[in-house]
């Protein structure tokens, strides 16, 4: 409004095309529209950058896997490579046995994500759909044993496997995985009380009991949550470390984690090249999970953290 | 519940679904049983006791209390785990809650930097570490290379500043530690977009008819309605970064002993388990254990306490 007026005694006095330009250009300004505008190119500017930060010890770490033994460590650095190493990948690869690290990681990561998704679903039902006195106050106690911190429960633990003879071996990592994890019962539960009564009460009429209810009705509706709950625990486990550290120590068990940390060279130095190169290749995978599943993924983060 | 609140069965059909109520939480009971409580006070017992494999438990009362109080690298990995905590939480919260904002402010392609930001939470774990440990190499790493190059006595803009020695400095040690998580920001990014999303646009319409400016809006709009995501991720980060391990073991474990240099990357849990399964203390990493449960528990209920007044519940 202002900067019509002005616009209008300008012309008065100086009818100049100049002028009026500049008239204009400050009307612009002024509009909120335009702010707005400005807003918006400086955020998607500082955004632009951070995500270059962001991206670039990815593209460092290919950068270097990709380099001769030499090349990694010469300075001034070489951004990208002229001979690009790509045998650097099978050597890596076979200095290590990594195809027993990578059927090892396979099996921990696939066995237990099988038995979370049951495990939890399971219980989650139970929670989310059956009236029982006390359930709410058992419920607590689920969500209580979140804020525990896993030191505190490590060492009985360890101790408990080594008397079962359990140590180097995958059971310590799975067979708590059959008794469901606070987090996976909040989330699926949440899930599940977004499922209208109505499915349940049909499937009971048609004489469903809960057990076919849960395994006919709920799990096939939840896929999304079952989706987001596989992910990440997936990932969580391809990356766990302090597990199978703790618990495996002979290399035929070794997960990739643990593999890529013992990662030494002979005669105690590392080599670079071919570190970057296993690392890659060890979180290639979860790269390619996260791409082909994020919508799911950013769901089920979404539901944790927003409702906790 | 709302208007269909459902009256609870009576009797048999009660008793039915209580039970089977029971039998589908089964698992989780005995789970909690044998892998929660049950380790819960057995580590609270131990903790009384000198326990090393082979040998017998020997009930010893407070001494291992009375031995952790006079036990400097207790001290030191409590200093160095609070000297992160503060740094690296509102450090985290200020970096991913700001960077929320600017994507709240109808940025292109929304998604395509949502998934870029997010991408180092995926790769967590040993690659992580093993990759910044690299960036931050004294003599090789690039940051150092780029910091030469920009400041460095030869540089662009020649102020003779050189790059720290990063995780293998005393000093710089935990700054580093900091720096690695800090790229880790994109998940409480989706968090706090998630919630800056889900703040009701007729409260902001409130504000601009009042008057109120760009800050006065983020201030007295933004901040509250957000106030409960943030209090949930400060509790959670603060939780997690009691609880460091995995990165201060494979990168102190490059720099030949665990907790190097000097104890500088002696991070609690990484003491406590050097206590336990290094040395096979078992007694002592149980009383380390206890110590850090009371931490935690103090600090979750204090922060509580002091946001009690200040997060803002919409409906109750």
């Amino acid at each position: 409004m202002q900067g019509g007026k002005v616009a209008e005694i300008a012309e008065r006095a100086r009818p100049t095309r100049e002028f009026r330009l500049l008239v204009g250009l400050r009307e612009r300004i002024a509009s909120k529209s335009f702010q707005h505008g400005v807003v918006r190119v400086l955020a998607t500017i500082i955004v632009g950058l951070g995500s270059i930060v962001i991206l670039f010890p990815v593209a460092w770490m290919l950068s270097t896997s990709l380099k001769t033994k030499f090349g990694a460590v010469q300075m001034p650095p070489q951004w990208i490579p002229t001979h690009p190493q790509w045998h650097n990948y099978l050597d890596a690869l076979t200095f290590n046995p990594f195809h027993i690290y990578l059927r090892n990681t396979l099996y921990y990561a696939g066995v237990g994500v099988l038995a979370t998704l049951l495990s939890n679903s399971f219980i989650a039902y139970g929670f989310a759909r059956l009236r029982a006195p006390g359930r709410d106050k058992i419920f607590l106690l689920v969500l209580a044993t979140m804020m525990l911190p896993y030191p505190v429960t490590l060492i009985p633990t360890y101790i408990l496997f080594s008397k079962l003879h359990w140590l180097n071996s995958f059971k310590p990592l799975l067979v708590p995985t059959f008794f469901g994890s606070a987090y996976n019962i909040f989330l699926l539960r949440q899930f599940y009380r977004g499922i209208h009564k109505e499915m349940d009460e049909a499937a009971r009429i048609d004489g469903c009991g809960y057990f076919s209810i849960w395994w006919r009705i709920i799990l096939p509706l939840s896929k999304p949550a079952l989706a987001a709950v596989a992910i990440m625990d997936f990932m969580w486990r391809w990356n766990n470390f302090l597990g199978p550290l703790i618990y495996l120590d002979q290399r035929e068990k070794y997960t990739l984690s643990l593999g890529l940390q013992m990662f030494r060279a002979p005669f105690g130095g590392t080599y670079m090249h071919w570190l970057m190169a296993a690392s890659l290749v060890t979180v290639l995978p979860c790269i390619i999970v996260f791409f082909a599943t994020q919508r799911y993924f950013i769901q089920g983060i979404v539901i944790t953290g927003l409702k906790g | 519940m709302g208007v269909l609140t459902r009256v609870i069965p009576q009797g048999k059909q009660a008793r039915r679904e209580a039970l089977a109520f029971y039998v589908f939480i089964s698992p989780w009971i005995i789970g909690f049983i044998v892998f929660t409580i049950g380790p819960v006070l057995a580590s609270l017992f131990l903790s009384f006791t000198r326990y090393n494999p082979g040998n017998p438990v020997e009930w010893v009362g407070l001494m291992q209390y009375q031995i952790l109080t006079k036990d400097r690298v207790f001290w030191k990995s409590l200093q160095v785990t609070a000297y992160y905590t503060v740094l690296s939480v509102p450090l985290g919260i200020i970096a991913s809650l700001g960077l929320a904002v600017l994507l709240n402010q109808d940025v292109p392609f929304l998604s395509g930097f949502r998934t870029i930001y997010y991408l180092p939470s995926i790769i967590s774990g040993v690659p992580v570490a093993l990759l910044w440990s690299w960036i931050l190499n004294p003599r090789f790493g690039i940051l150092n290379y780029v910091i030469s190059f920009l400041v460095g006595p030869s540089g662009l803009i020649p102020l003779g500043i050189q790059g720290p020695n990063w995780f293998l400095s005393e000093q710089w040690a935990i700054p580093s530690y900091v720096l690695m998580g800090l790229w880790g920001l994109g998940e409480p990014m989706i968090i706090y977009l998630a919630s800056l999303q889900g703040v009701p646009t007729a409260l902001y319409d409130a504000a601009i008819i009042d008057g109120a400016n760009a800050w006065q809006k983020f201030r007295h709009v933004t901040l509250p309605m957000i106030s409960p995501a943030m209090l949930f991720m400060f509790i959670m980060g603060m939780i997690g970064s009691f609880q460091i391990f995995t990165a201060a073991y494979v990168i102190s474990q490059q720099g030949q002993s665990l907790g190097s240099p000097n104890y500088a990357s002696m991070f609690y849990v990484l003491y406590l388990f050097s206590q336990a399964f290094r040395r096979y203390r078992f007694g002592y990493a149980a009383a380390l254990a206890w110590i850090l449960f009371w931490i935690i528990l103090a600090l979750t209920i204090l922060s509580l306490r002091v946001s009690e007044e200040r997060v803002y519940y919409a409906g109750g």
